[in-house]
């Protein structure tokens, strides 16, 4: 008798959770709003991409050209596949001090799998990650960016 | 030509009698089989792939996706065009292979679809051959699809497709008693096997109502057995494109794959139609007892359209169950046929006699 009754128990279990799953997609189904596909190049507009997302490694620099990166290198030591050199330079301070300062920050995009280890090492937070996916270039030489700016110098702010 | 959207018995009547007035019997008969040849013919091409699109947009909306949407206005033209691609592709026969039933086994399979057709009535008058016996020739032609199946794999000379192959003969042979039960019980409530008596049995009340709990109990069989007998998920385990790459037709290609992939929505379309005739009506419309406006509202809408909407409920409902549930495993499979649909069959048939025999249904 016991076994009967967990043979129907079995059957009206088995099959309530059958209708369970078929209303979590009966729900999708009938809820066309819900769909999260996104029709790229018509919505090319309108697209926002997530916060999280990695598109490329970019330098920020603000209205006055003023960037953050003090040219230290640890970006550079960080990298696993050498994506980024730092080339500095000494110039000498009203004060008359010599100073290293950043003169290319050298960026290859083309070998960079956007793995966030080199944002992660910059103590002056100079470098961020980008929500560009576009990338795609006719001349390979066109990956290799420099992504300070011609003539900028870095942020007054900014401790050494 | 007398043209009756509500009872075409009127049309293959005129088209007999003009065929009759310049051919002789014989030619008569061939130019009907021809004509019947030529339209069930068109109506598998069409539908297959009518069905192929409804199947990736129905399985992107429960995915949350939109599916084919770049052929044409929201993809409606994917298919066919997907059709053309396969027309041109290579036939490629695998080294070793067993030519000749390499070659057969997508025939064999297409040619099953075709004899089931046959028997289905798509509105009044609108059926190949009404046989007396109707419901045993489509269920044990539908089960001739498996031989199909099983040379596929065997002659591919390829381990997938013969695992896949065996699966599937398994499968099919272990559900085809569960489907062939679930009939029994609907065949003993309508009192005949002739599909034109079940369908004018209906009239009154669709059997999913008059027969009560036994006919929905038969239904649910029905429906489970359907899509393990078409093949198709959670029972698609003779493909598994996850572990087997295709199952039995991984070897085939162009126009014989197509076949394959035709004849599994045809066969959709073949169980979807038999849960139609057997538990709602056919093309019988929906009448409530004695409510005469609304009856005479739901006869305004020809059979040919309740039909049609009736099978794309089954369809629906079937392609419901393949995207929400996952792959079963060959034990799980044989568990659930052996341990769980038999019993439960069998005691349905018990019910449904005692309840026809005591006049218990409406």
């Amino acid at each position: 008798m016991k076994a009967i009754f967990h043979y129907v128990n079995d059957i009206i279990k088995g099959l309530s959770t059958l209708v369970s799953g078929m209303a979590v997609t009966g729900h999708y189904f009938f809820r066309p709003k819900l769909i999260t596909t996104q029709q790229y190049p018509e919505n090319r507009s309108t697209l926002k991409m997530k916060e999280r997302f990695r598109g490329e490694v970019i330098m920020p620099h603000d209205t006055n050209n003023h960037h953050r990166c003090t040219g230290c290198g640890i970006c550079e030591m960080n990298c696993p596949n050498g994506s980024i050199e730092i080339i500095t330079k000494m110039i000498e301070t009203p004060e008359g001090k010599k100073k290293k300062v950043i003169d290319k920050h050298i960026y290859h995009l083309g070998m960079c799998t956007l793995c966030n280890l080199c944002i992660k090492a910059c103590p002056t937070g100079a470098i961020v990650m980008g929500q560009n996916f576009e990338h795609a270039v006719w001349d390979r030489s066109k990956l290799t960016k420099v992504l300070n700016q011609p003539g900028s110098e870095i942020m007054t702010e900014v401790k050494e | 030509m007398a043209f009756d959207i509500y009872d075409f018995t009127s049309l293959t009547s005129s088209i007999h009698e003009g065929l009759a007035t310049f051919l002789p019997p014989v030619g008569v008969l061939i130019a009907e089989w021809l004509l019947v040849g030529i339209s069930v013919l068109l109506f598998v091409a069409v539908f297959g792939l009518i069905l192929v699109y409804l199947e990736r947009k129905v399985c992107a909306l429960f995915q949350q996706r939109l599916g084919p949407m770049r052929v044409g206005k929201w993809g409606l033209l994917q298919t066919i065009a997907d059709f053309i691609k396969l027309l041109m592709k290579e036939l490629i026969t695998p080294n070793k292979a067993d030519k000749f039933l390499y070659n057969l086994a997508p025939f064999i399979v297409i040619i099953v679809t075709f004899m089931a057709i046959a028997a289905i009535p798509f509105a009044k008058g609108l059926q190949a051959i009404d046989f007396d016996i109707g419901v045993l020739y489509v269920s044990s032609v539908s089960s001739l699809g498996v031989i199909g199946v099983l040379l596929a794999g065997w002659s591919s000379n390829n381990k997938y497709s013969l695992i896949g192959a065996m699966r599937s003969g398994a499968q099919i042979i272990s559900y085809e008693l569960s489907v062939g039960m679930s009939l029994i019980t609907m065949i003993i409530l309508a009192g005949s096997m002739q599909i034109s008596e079940i369908i004018q049995a209906q009239s009154t009340g669709w059997f999913i109502f008059t027969g009560h709990i036994p006919a929905v109990i038969a239904f649910i069989v029905f429906l489970i057995a359907g899509t393990a007998e078409t093949n198709r998920g959670p029972f698609d385990l003779a493909e598994a494109e996850s572990e087997l790459t295709a199952g039995f037709h991984t070897e085939y290609s162009g126009i014989k794959f197509a076949f394959f992939f035709l004849a599994e929505y045809v066969n959709l379309f073949i169980v979807s139609a038999m849960a139609t005739v057997l538990f709602l009506g056919g093309w019988m419309p929906f009448h409530v007892g004695s409510l005469d406006g609304f009856n005479a509202v739901m006869d305004f809408i020809p059979p040919i359209f309740w039909f049609f909407g009736k099978v794309m409920f089954v369809i629906f409902l079937i392609m419901w169950f393949k995207w929400t549930f996952p792959r079963l495993r060959i034990d799980q499979i044989l568990t659930l046929e052996w341990k769980y649909l038999l019993p439960v069959n069998l005691l349905n048939i018990l019910l449904m006699t005692l309840i026809v025999l005591m006049g218990w249904h409406f």
